[in-house]
């Protein structure tokens, strides 16, 4: 048996921290362009467009996300992709986080009143000019906090990816866990990482809030 | 040659026709105020004028020019022509008054931010909220709320203002000072399509008195002779539960 002391411990844990950021600012960025033209496809009322945002959503929030993960890595496979544990986890999650985020933004954008459209359409702004301008500014701030709060199910989501051979947090502790014997010592500290990276997340979601109520 | 010319106007929600076929010739200069009952369909006749509503058949020309829906260039031109102002004011609550009056001439008309500042503070001015600039909405009364959104209105210098029943949403003590700025505004020559329950400043201040009932134009003509010597019963109905 190989020797840890708690710095080796911990030192191996945090660079693989690296990689559950990574993953969820992935999850993040591509889940938030994905679920943006979402939102702007359903707005736009395309023939179809809503049936098949609606289908979207209903698919992604209705499949748990694990076995997202398990199809998007198989699945790609089955096609003759070879795709990295880095590829699958990146999608999955992308698909995963965009299909919330896109009805979080839906139902802030319905929560407008009708009139804020009735008022910009009487004074000549266009589809483009009124989502810009008068919509999304006040649907932002309606969905700051959720949004925000997703963010930490996402970041939290990222250790499914172990299961996937990714080696991101929840991964390397299980590795070393089998290695030093001491699961709860490790996990203990997986722990303490997961909530020191998501905790700051919470608290700014909530100063943001306060913030962008303070001067509505 | 009329700014607002509609004929045979025909609008429905689904199996319930709510205008039944309207003909109305409207003057440039002309002040109107359309009174009737609540769903004798006076607020969708407006709505129809700037294209909030839909049509099924029927014309609508606003200076020659054919209300066309599916036509976006076209909507963007006619809405540029004709101004409205809400019973719920709609204000935008995330910007300054300044910022709400100067908006639309900025993006729909490509006016610099320095001459749309002059007109917005001088519009602002006129209607009697010089020192509100920077306030938001929510730190306004609805009087004066209601008083930026006509602000908001004419900074589009807009040929036809629709006003839907603008002083309803307002207690009584506010009601006056929202009447003297579209008394104001008719004196000086605006066009006016006025939805309103205000039957004594009707009276005053508009040309022409249009009464609706169940989605037609029932009786029509100059105030006196309309409050003063009602024709139909549906009218004098009208005009007696009133006085009630």
């Amino acid at each position: 048996m190989v020797d840890f002391s708690l710095w080796d411990i911990f030192r191996n844990l945090l660079l693989a921290l690296r990689w559950t950021v990574g993953l969820s600012l992935i999850a993040f960025i591509g889940g938030g362009v994905v679920g943006l033209l979402l939102l702007m496809l359903r707005l736009s009322k395309l023939p179809g467009a809503t049936v098949f945002v609606s289908c979207y959503v209903q698919l992604f929030q209705g499949v748990p996300l694990l076995v997202q993960l398990f199809l998007a890595y198989y699945g790609l496979g089955l096609f003759g992709i070879n795709t990295s544990p880095w590829v699958a986890a990146g999608m999955g999650l992308t698909l995963y986080a965009s299909a919330f985020l896109t009805e979080i933004w839906r139902g802030s954008v319905e929560s407008i009143p009708r009139g804020q459209w009735e008022a910009s359409q009487s004074l000549a702004l266009n589809f483009a000019e009124q989502l810009r301008y008068i919509i999304l500014p006040q649907a932002f701030k309606i969905s700051v906090a959720p949004t925000v709060g997703f963010l930490v199910q996402v970041i939290k989501g990222t250790a499914l990816a172990s299961v996937i051979g990714f080696m991101e947090l929840t991964k390397v502790g299980k590795t070393i866990a089998n290695a030093t014997f001491s699961p709860f010592l490790v996990f203990s500290c997986v722990a303490l990482m997961y909530f020191v990276l998501c905790y700051p997340v919470s608290l700014y979601a909530k100063s943001l809030e306060r913030k962008l109520h303070a001067h509505r | 040659m009329p700014i607002v010319d509609i004929r045979a106007l025909r609008k429905s929600y689904g199996s319930n026709e709510v205008l039944k076929g309207i003909d109305l010739q409207v003057e440039p200069g002309e002040v109107i105020a359309i009174i009737g009952k609540s769903g004798s369909g006076k607020s969708t006749l407006l709505r129809c004028i700037n294209g909030l509503e839909e049509f099924q058949s029927g014309e609508l020309t606003v200076d020659g020019k054919p209300l066309l829906h599916k036509n976006a260039a076209a909507m963007r031109a006619l809405r540029q022509r004709v101004g409205m102002i809400f019973q719920g004011f709609n204000l935008f609550p995330h910007l300054t008054v300044g910022k709400n009056i100067m908006l639309a001439p900025s993006l729909v008309k490509a006016k610099d931010t320095a001459s749309g500042e002059a007109h917005a503070r001088a519009l602002l001015e006129r209607v009697g909220l010089a020192e509100k600039f920077d306030a938001f909405a929510d730190q306004l009364s609805g009087g004066q709320q209601q008083r930026v959104a006509i602000a908001r209105a004419l900074a589009m210098e807009p040929a036809v203002l629709l006003c839907d029943e603008i002083t309803s949403a307002l207690d009584p003590e506010l009601v006056g000072e929202v009447l003297r700025v579209v008394e104001t505004l008719a004196q000086e020559g605006m066009t006016l399509l006025m939805v309103t329950h205000e039957m004594n400043f009707a009276r005053r201040v508009s040309n022409r008195v249009i009464f609706m009932h169940q989605g037609r134009v029932h009786e029509m003509g100059p105030p006196a002779e309309l409050f003063g010597n009602p024709q139909t019963p549906e009218l004098q109905q009208f005009l007696k539960s009133l006085n009630d």
